[in-house]
Order: C-alpha cells, then structure tokens, then sequence
C-alpha cells in the first residue's frame, strides 16, 4: 500500500484528508497519532510535520503535511480515479481555486472556534465561553449570508459539481450540524440544502466512520 | 488585455499578486481602493469581493478575488505542485496569522487612534520565533522553501516578511536565523519584488 496517512479520527484536518481519499477511491494505510499523549510533538512525527500538526501523509518517497495541501496533491495526482473533486479548465480551477481559499480564510477560523468552545471543550471536561461563542456565530452568520448568495446562483461553492471547495467544509459541519450552531446553516435555505447534501455523501459517509 | 488589480499598494495581499504578476510578466493596471474611507465595504465594490476585502482582479470578463487563489492562476509553471501547495499552506496558516495580528496592533490599530495590545504582539512574537525555527531547520536543507528554486511559496511570504523586519520593528527575528536571513536577503533582492516597493514609494 503506497499511502500512509498519519492522524487522528477526531482531528477535522485529518478528516479533510479522509474525506478526499474516500471519494477518490484511493486506497490507504491509517496510522493513529495519540494526540492526548503528545504525540503529535515526538521526535518521529516532528519527522514528519515539523510544525507537529495532523495530520502527515506519506506516499513511497513523498512526505507531505498541511490538510489542504494533500488533498489537493490527491485530486491531481489521481484525477482519473473515483469521484473528479478538481476542475481541468484553469478558469473553472480559478473559481474552485477562490472557494478553498474562502473556506480557509474566512469560514474555518470562525467555525473551528465553535467547534471548539461548542463541542470539544465539553469532552475534555472544560466550561463553554458564552461570549465566545456569540462572537463567533455572529462571525459564522456574516459569512454564511455571503454563502447564501453564491448557493442561489451555483449548486456547489466552485460551480456545478462538487469539489475540493466544498468538501473542505465537512469536518467542521460535521461538529457543528448537533450543536447549537446548527441553526447558522438550517436558517438559511440555499446553505441548508447544499449542507445536507454533501454531509450525505457516501464518501463523507465513510470517512467519518458513520 | 492589461489584468486590472483593484487594492492600495500599499497592502500586503495586493503585493503577493502584483509580485506574482511582475514575476511572470503579466501586465496589469493597479486600481487603488481606498481602504481609510472603507471603500472596500461599500455596495459598489462588494459586487467585486463579497467579503470586502482585497485585492480582487479583472481579466478581461474573468474576476477573481483571495491572493493565494490568484497567484495559483497565474503561475502555471508550477513543478512539485505538492510541496510549493504545502508550503503555501504553511504561509497561509502559521506564518501569516502571527505577523498579521503583529502588524495590525503595532501599525494599524495607533493609526486608527486605538491602543497597542503588547502583550499579544509579545505572545505572536514568541509563537512565530518557534514557526521560524522550523523555516531555519527547513532551509537548511534547501535554498528556497519547496526546494532549490524560488516558487509561489517564498513570494507569498514577500509583503509580510517586509511589513515584520521594516516597520513592525522585528528584523532581529530574521537576522538571528541564518538560513532564514540568506534566504530573505535572496528573495527581497528579486528584480520583481523591488518593482513592487517602487510603485508603493
């Protein structure tokens, strides 16, 4: 088995990676990363990813971090196989291009507050910061209404089909959808609809092991 | 057909397309937005870029807007896709967070008659000397980040690097990494980037 991915089922960013090789079919080895234990700072994953982040993948001589960058390496490198999660022509590329950036820059800092604040401090015992979390879905709220706008006018965030663009989004819909929070995506019809859909995909299915 | 960029020079997001554009030889035609008076808010330039914010370009009918999305169009030399992407990456979500946040409490935020938060500038500092750590380690065993040539990776780091060592006050983070210094000395010195500081003078 060429591929290694080394991460941690509950890391959103290891999801990511889950998510894009499950829809290209793309066979691989899954090596757990005890994040609890710190792991993820020892000697020989810092081998791996310097910055000690999940997740890494390896695949023969490649090594490989950051979620984005692998999945987009995945989508290129195996264009032929399973699903097409990437545009050939540059333009349509461009546009998938500005989605990706748009789900980094502007929707990930606030819905990875709320997940935080919302479903993981709970687990680990910790209080939820009110204040926080208002600040943070009144973020989430501003760029959802932009969302909105493009999904009256595009069936998925990059164009026609679905793609890396919004795939990216899953992991942290994922932990938002049975929150509090889930009222941001289900109060706004065209962002409902595209949520519930690609959270349904057999291949999201799959890699969030539901 | 002359690629319309719309955004001050003076602005780092701006400077990482006009860098890529110099670096191409793609003309283009800067169209200031005057980000004092909010111009990039108003519902006439909102169209153009939803979140408000620039730079956003016009190729003929074909707009685009997010820097790191832009310099990915143009640059289509793109060898080691993987690697330049992944450091890219690494620009995008440990090194230019830390040096934002620096440059807008330190530069922006007096201007606006607000107060500095040094304390956050001080926690940012001492987080980005442990991400230029690994930059050190990592350009210790190649010239540029994604390998032995410059690639979009380096050039999107150019705007912040600058805005950090010049007027934010913390060159002795660079000048105190080796690899690190060598190779901002290298790719400040790029004929491409010097274009850029002199539409900004």
């Amino acid at each position: 088995m060429t591929i290694k991915v080394h991460g941690s089922p509950v890391s959103t960013a290891s999801m990511r990676v889950f998510a894009c090789l499950h829809e290209k079919g793309v066979p691989f080895e899954f090596v757990p990363v005890n994040l609890a234990v710190g792991e993820h700072k020892s000697e020989a994953f810092l081998s791996l990813n310097p910055f000690g982040q999940v997740p890494a993948l390896q695949d023969g001589d490649l090594t490989l971090f950051e979620s984005r960058a692998i999945t987009n390496y995945i989508a290129h490198v195996y264009a032929d196989s399973g699903n097409q999660l990437i545009c050939k022509d540059p333009k349509k590329m461009a546009i998938c291009s500005v989605w990706m950036e748009v789900e980094a820059h502007q929707f990930d800092p606030a819905s990875s507050k709320l997940t935080w604040e919302l479903c993981l401090k709970p687990l680990f015992g910790m209080t939820t910061d009110d204040a926080v979390v208002a600040e943070f879905e009144a973020k989430l709220g501003k760029v959802l209404d932009i969302y909105e706008a493009r999904l009256s006018k595009s069936k998925y965030l990059g164009g026609d089909s679905f793609t890396l663009a919004d795939l990216h989004h899953l992991p942290n819909m994922k932990y938002l959808m049975p929150s509090k929070a889930a009222q941001l995506f289900n109060s706004r019809p065209h962002v409902s609809a595209w949520a519930a859909d690609i959270l349904a995909r057999p291949a999201w299915l799959k890699a969030s092991g539901q | 057909m002359v690629v319309k960029v719309f955004g001050p020079v003076a602005a780092a997001c701006p400077q990482r397309v006009l860098a890529c554009l110099l670096e191409m030889g793609v003309d283009f035609e800067v169209v200031h937005i005057d980000l004092e008076s909010r111009e990039h808010k108003r519902p006439d330039f909102l169209p153009r870029q939803p979140f408000g914010q620039v730079p956003t370009i016009e190729d003929g009918d074909f707009r685009l807007y997010e820097s790191r999305a832009i310099i990915r169009y143009y640059a289509t030399n793109l060898e080691d896709k993987a690697v330049v992407d992944q450091w890219l990456e690494v620009e995008a979500h440990n090194f230019n967070d830390l040096v934002y946040t620096m440059v807008l409490q330190l530069l922006v935020l007096p201007r606006m008659g607000d107060r500095t938060d040094f304390g956050l500038v001080q926690s940012c500092a001492i987080k980005l000397e442990k991400v230029l750590d690994v930059y050190e380690q990592r350009l210790s065993k190649s010239t540029y980040l994604a390998g032995d040539a410059f690639t979009l990776a380096d050039l999107s780091h150019l705007p912040a690097m600058r805005y950090l060592t010049t007027e934010a006050g913390y060159m002795h983070l660079v000048s105190e990494r080796k690899n690190v210094n060598s190779w901002w000395v290298n790719i400040s010195a790029r004929p491409a980037w010097k274009k850029v500081m002199h539409l900004m003078a």
